[in-house]
């Protein structure tokens, strides 16, 4: 099973949503589209799923051309960000509806309701109205809807994002599990980098309407092809610092220095920009090969169990992300550290030319 | 606490100016005409339900009333038939010119029904419709088809387009997602539009009094048929007048928990 975009667009009022997309997605893993919100991952989703017509191109479903046709004649079971529920009818019919609508039997109904139920932990609920129930209970329920039909396509648009955080990790966790059981093509959608990771499988990363990268997930993590690609699959941002190389050394920002050792070593003398996610910026000197860089304190932002440390190096704005609460006044001068195994080197074109990381 | 009484105060007053002609009818409803031409009572001294008699076994008074019910209910069903989908399409796709057909719609609202009734007494004559309950629901479509397509739409409109989306997904079809899922979900809607619908062609006495002879005459039309030579009939025009609000009061206890939202054409 497989679903192949063929130079699709989609144009609304002159305005371009999807520009020219060729994607093949198979049901061998999780497909996550990762993009920032306006990236086009909702229009690409409407388009699979056959609410919304492409501009042009053709999109084929398992080899069979569907452009154009009704999304009642297609196999798809979609899950929206808001909770979609038919709000007159109880939870129970809500998940029979699409198998009612197949005209299976009533035994057969109700047992793929209570099943697909008991797997979201909604069996206690099934005589309720939607509105009766928390967000979290009425995603479930939508999901649940979603789920009961042996559809070819799963299409999930940002399911968990209106969830509290507590709910959302619980959901990833077991959507996981269904989505393995699933033998169907399950394209989900996120703004989160974290949420992409944790899913794993496949993944799309968009921006303004094209696809800039696909692969697997981790890989992709470990390769953003251009300096767009690890912005986005970057939280919080990427930092970035231009550089250049010069006699196997590299002068970046103001007045850092390191060594063109180990990954770097095949960099020729040139100009370049170098990124480095947050997370591999320090407070403590931590190893003995890590540069120093002297920046001031815009902002110390503590998020649950660790602090985002905003500074100002020269004017380059960077980001340190570090485990724990720490404060740091603003305006202090500090020292952070970097370790020169941790950077990503793009050209001025902004293509990835070394990262820390091997390519197996 | 001063306040509150004031208030209290100026709702008695209102309430009282509002309801004394009201009263007022149901007072000379229950009396004699000589006891009415006679000296000023505040309330019946001597009531006598002559009048309501009259009217309930005189078919030429209560056939008023059956005649306006039928036009009205067929009225009612016209509306809401064509204006559920009108609506529908007007809520949810954009074709060619929506918006101005959407405001012409309630341009129809704009001309006094005096400028109508000539062409429709014309019309109706030649082909055959005159003195029929039809043709009076059918004139009154002219002015409550677009309402009801003003109010329904704002109702729909308050409907995420998800849901339909969700619906079609699931496949559902879009006459049975109307009916079973979409209907339901806009009930007080339609009730709010029926009521309007039900509201106009209850009072209209133009249309009903022109196009309809003896068949179909409704009640305002009997009403103001009185006059006889002995005089006005003045005790059995008021119970005739208790009558007719009866239903108008019925229909609007049904709807008054929506009825701001229907004045707002479901825009709230």
């Amino acid at each position: 099973m497989d679903i192949v975009l063929d130079s699709v667009s989609k144009i609304v009022n002159g305005e371009t949503h999807i520009n020219n997309i060729s994607l093949k997605i198979d049901s061998s893993a999780t497909n996550v589209i990762l993009g920032h919100t306006l990236a086009g991952k909702t229009s690409l989703l409407r388009l699979m799923a056959g609410l919304d017509r492409p501009t042009s191109g053709r999109i084929l479903l398992s080899g069979k051309d569907v452009t154009g046709l009704f999304v009642r004649k297609r196999s798809v079971a979609m899950v929206y960000q808001q909770f979609v529920n038919y709000p007159s009818i109880t939870v129970y019919e809500n998940i029979a509806s699409p198998l009612k609508m197949i005209g299976l039997s009533k035994a057969d109904i109700d047992q793929k309701v209570r099943k697909a139920a008991a797997i979201l932990h909604i069996d206690n609920l099934l005589d309720r109205l939607p509105a009766e129930l928390s967000g979290g209970q009425q995603q479930r329920t939508a999901i649940a809807r979603a789920l009961v039909k042996d559809s070819e396509l799963l299409l999930l648009d940002e399911p968990l994002v209106n969830l509290d955080y507590k709910l959302r990790e619980e959901l990833q966790v077991e959507l996981q599990d269904i989505f393995k059981e699933r033998k169907a093509i399950v394209v989900y959608t996120t703004t989160e980098p974290s949420e992409a990771l944790i899913l794993g499988g496949n993944i799309v990363v968009m921006d303004e309407g094209r696809v800039l990268q696909t692969g697997a997930t981790p890989y992709v993590y470990h390769h953003p092809a251009t300096t767009r690609v690890a912005q986005v699959f970057s939280d919080p941002p990427i930092n970035f610092l231009p550089g250049v190389v010069q006699k196997r050394f590299a002068r970046l920002g103001k007045d850092i220095k390191i060594p063109m050792e180990g990954h770097l070593a095949s960099v020729p003398d040139g100009k370049y920009i170098f990124g480095v996610r947050p997370n591999h910026l320090f407070l403590n000197n931590n190893n003995g090969n890590n540069a120093e860089i002297h920046v001031e304190v815009a902002l110390a932002e503590i998020n649950g169990a660790e602090t985002f440390i905003h500074v100002n190096h020269g004017d380059f704005h960077l980001v340190v992300q570090e485990d724990g609460i720490h404060t740091r006044h603003i305006g202090a001068q500090i020292t952070i550290y970097v370790n020169p195994c941790c950077f990503f080197v793009y050209n001025e074109a902004g293509q990835l030319l070394a990262s820390p990381f091997p390519s197996e | 606490m001063m306040k509150g009484r004031k208030k209290t105060i100026a709702l008695a007053i209102y309430f009282f100016l509002m309801f004394l002609p009201i009263y007022w009818m149901l007072n000379m409803s229950l009396r004699t005409n000589a006891d009415i031409l006679g000296a000023l009572t505040i309330y019946p001294a001597d009531p006598t339900f002559a009048n309501y008699i009259k009217i309930f076994t005189d078919s030429s008074w209560y056939m008023g009333y059956v005649n306006s019910i039928i036009y009205v209910t067929i009225n009612m069903l016209i509306s809401l038939t064509v204006a559920l989908p009108a609506a529908y399409a007007f809520s949810r796709y954009r074709f060619v010119g929506d918006t101005q057909v959407f405001f012409w719609l309630l341009t129809n609202r704009m001309a006094p029904a005096a400028v109508f009734a000539l062409p429709f007494f014309q019309l109706y004559s030649t082909i055959g419709l005159m003195d029929t309950h039809i043709a009076v629901a059918l004139a009154h479509c002219l002015f409550n088809v677009p309402l009801a397509v003003w109010i329904l739409e704002g109702f729909m409109s308050g409907i995420p387009r998800e849901i339909d989306e969700t619906a079609f997904i699931d496949g559902y079809s879009l006459p049975r997602f109307f009916i079973t899922i979409f209907i339901p979900l806009i009930r007080a809607g339609v009730g709010v539009t029926a009521f309007f619908c039900f509201m106009f062609s209850w009072v209209e006495l133009l249309f009903a009094r022109t196009l309809t002879i003896t068949n179909a005459k409704p009640i305002q039309s009997v009403m103001t048929r009185t006059i006889s030579a002995t005089g006005m009939d003045w005790g059995l025009l008021a119970a005739a007048g208790v009558l007719t609000i009866v239903p108008g009061a019925l229909v609007i206890w049904f709807v008054r928990n929506h009825m701001a939202k229907g004045f707002a054409l479901g825009r709230v």
